[in-house]
């Protein structure tokens, strides 16, 4: 698949702390990649250096083909970025917002009120950003940054302290850019979140990728315990190790017609960076 | 040109609810029509509050509001937005300042009728009150650069505002502040103010505003350099 993004060894620091070392990572259009990790890993940091605002202090990132920190205003117009950071006009109402930067894309006006219905702010044109709660103005920096049909759109913990509800209005917004070819690049320090969005993590602790590729392929490469978990009508639950000898207490208990529920014991994204992690505590 | 004009009414509708920096744009225009209507005060010269009005205003208003504009934008991270949507920084300054060189320029005018200027005299205030206004833009716009945030800018302009609008006033009173006003381009304006009816335009305050806005020019350079508008 073309790619979107690479990070080629890109390493950063402030001042002396290192912030992020030996980052590698690939991409594709069309493709949901969530970073992951705690609060002061470097997530933040890497998106600044994919966009431009900030410069690596080794290696590069190459995004739709041109040098990251290179990227003229024409790249830009390509890339929507969503960062909470990124302010808003707050004495401005959310149609105003918009329609400043429909302006400067030179898009027609009558795509603001169909960018503001796209983010379920259609009612909401004339308030002002001051008045939006906090879920409303994530939904209009979402709405700004697809307003200009962006290739990539890159998302800083975009569904952070929302409620449910809000979040995953937002998760249907950010799974449709996957159907319309968009590559999602994605930080998050909540698992679940990953898990249902993401076709692809790295994990990043201490500004260094401890772990990436598809979410289920990490999780069942740190399957360990290789059981299976089931449950019977009687209320017993029981692990059963994942061997040959499985099938035939499988078939016993479901002639029985006892057999209620089957699970598998692969460890969560969390577990996986618990492990990976040492027991961090802190996601 | 079409990224400017979108800056500039974005200005335009965010000032109407920034009562900040909105009221540094109609205080001394409404205090000019207030004082020049209501005191009569005998041997007081004429436009006497027309022209100290108009010197605070040149020093206050395009200075603080330039400052303000910028350094909330830098704050907010709108100004890094804007940049990053094919905003040149030129063309960012210019909105602004072409905006708030317009509204002062407003407020002049209103200063202007309310002291009683009329005609070739009214041009020649507004002349004069053009000079003085686009150089404080420079001047804030260097303070808005500078500074990082609202709090950082403010703690500059104050002191800098103050200099500048009261200087002339205070001469007045004293001929070792008058001393140091001479070299200030709000205090050679006023100078300029007084003198335009008699015809009597002196040389060396032409010089002296000359010099200001060259110092005002290569301030505003250097930081542009040094600091740029992304950083």
């Amino acid at each position: 698949m073309e790619s979107a993004i690479s990070v080629l060894d890109i390493g950063h620091k402030f001042e002396n702390r290192v912030v992020l070392e030996h980052i590698n990572l690939e991409i594709a259009k069309g493709e949901i990649f969530g970073l992951l990790g705690p609060s002061g890993a470097g997530k933040t940091t890497l998106i600044k250096l994919l966009t431009g605002q900030l410069k690596p202090v080794t290696g590069r990132a190459v995004i739709l083909g041109r040098d990251a920190s290179k990227l003229s205003g024409q790249d830009y117009s390509q890339i929507g970025i969503m960062m909470d950071h990124f302010g808003l006009y707050d004495r401005l109402s959310c149609y105003d917002n918009l329609k400043l930067f429909a302006k400067i894309y030179n898009i027609p006006k009558e795509k603001i009120g169909e960018a503001l219905e796209r983010v379920g702010l259609a009612d909401a044109g004339k308030t002002t950003v001051m008045n939006l709660s906090k879920g409303m103005r994530s939904r209009l920096l979402f709405a700004r940054a697809l307003m200009r049909s962006p290739s990539i759109l890159f998302l800083d913990e975009p569904t952070s302290g929302l409620d449910p509800l809000t979040a995953q209005e937002l998760h249907k917004l950010i799974l449709q850019q996957r159907k319309d070819g968009v590559a999602v690049f994605l930080t998050t320090h909540n698992m679940a979140e990953a898990e249902k969005l993401c076709d692809n993590i790295a994990l990043l602790h201490q500004g260094r990728i401890v772990e990436q590729g598809s979410p289920v392929e990490i999780c069942r490469r740190y399957n360990h315990q290789k059981k299976i978990r089931i449950h019977l009508q009687d209320g017993t639950d029981m692990e059963l190790p994942h061997d040959k000898s499985i099938t035939s207490v499988l078939e016993n208990y479901l002639k029985k017609g006892v057999l209620e529920t089957i699970h598998s014991t692969e460890p969560n994204l969390e577990t996986v960076f618990m492990e990976l992690t040492g027991g961090l505590n802190r996601l | 040109m079409n990224h400017m004009l979108a800056v500039l009414e974005k200005q335009v509708k965010d000032t109407l609810k920034n009562k900040t920096v909105f009221i540094q744009f109609i205080m001394f225009p409404v205090l000019t029509l207030i004082m020049e209507n209501t005191v009569k005060i005998e041997g007081m010269p004429a436009h006497f509050f027309a022209n100290l009005f108009a010197v605070m205003y040149i020093g206050m208003a395009p200075l603080t509001a330039m400052a303000a504009i910028i350094s909330e934008e830098k704050e907010k991270n709108t100004l890094r937005v804007l940049l990053m949507s094919n905003v040149s920084p030129i063309e960012y300054l210019f909105g602004i300042g072409s905006y708030i060189w317009t509204i002062c320029m407003a407020g002049a005018f209103i200063i202007g009728l309310g002291g009683k200027y009329y005609g070739a005299f009214l041009l020649r205030f507004l002349l004069i009150m053009a000079v003085g206004i686009l150089i404080s833009v420079l001047l804030g716009a260097v303070i808005g650069i500078r500074s990082k945030n609202q709090m950082a800018a403010t703690s500059v302009t104050v002191p800098v505002m103050m200099i500048f609008s009261f200087l002339p006033m205070l001469s007045m009173f004293n001929e070792a502040i008058e001393k140091i006003a001479q070299v200030t381009y709000s205090y050679r304006l006023h100078m300029l103010m007084n003198q335009m009816e008699n015809g009597k335009i002196s040389a060396e305050s032409l010089v002296v505003i000359g010099l200001n806005m060259v110092v005002a020019m290569v301030l505003f350079g250097i930081v542009y350099r040094r600091e740029g508008l992304a950083k």
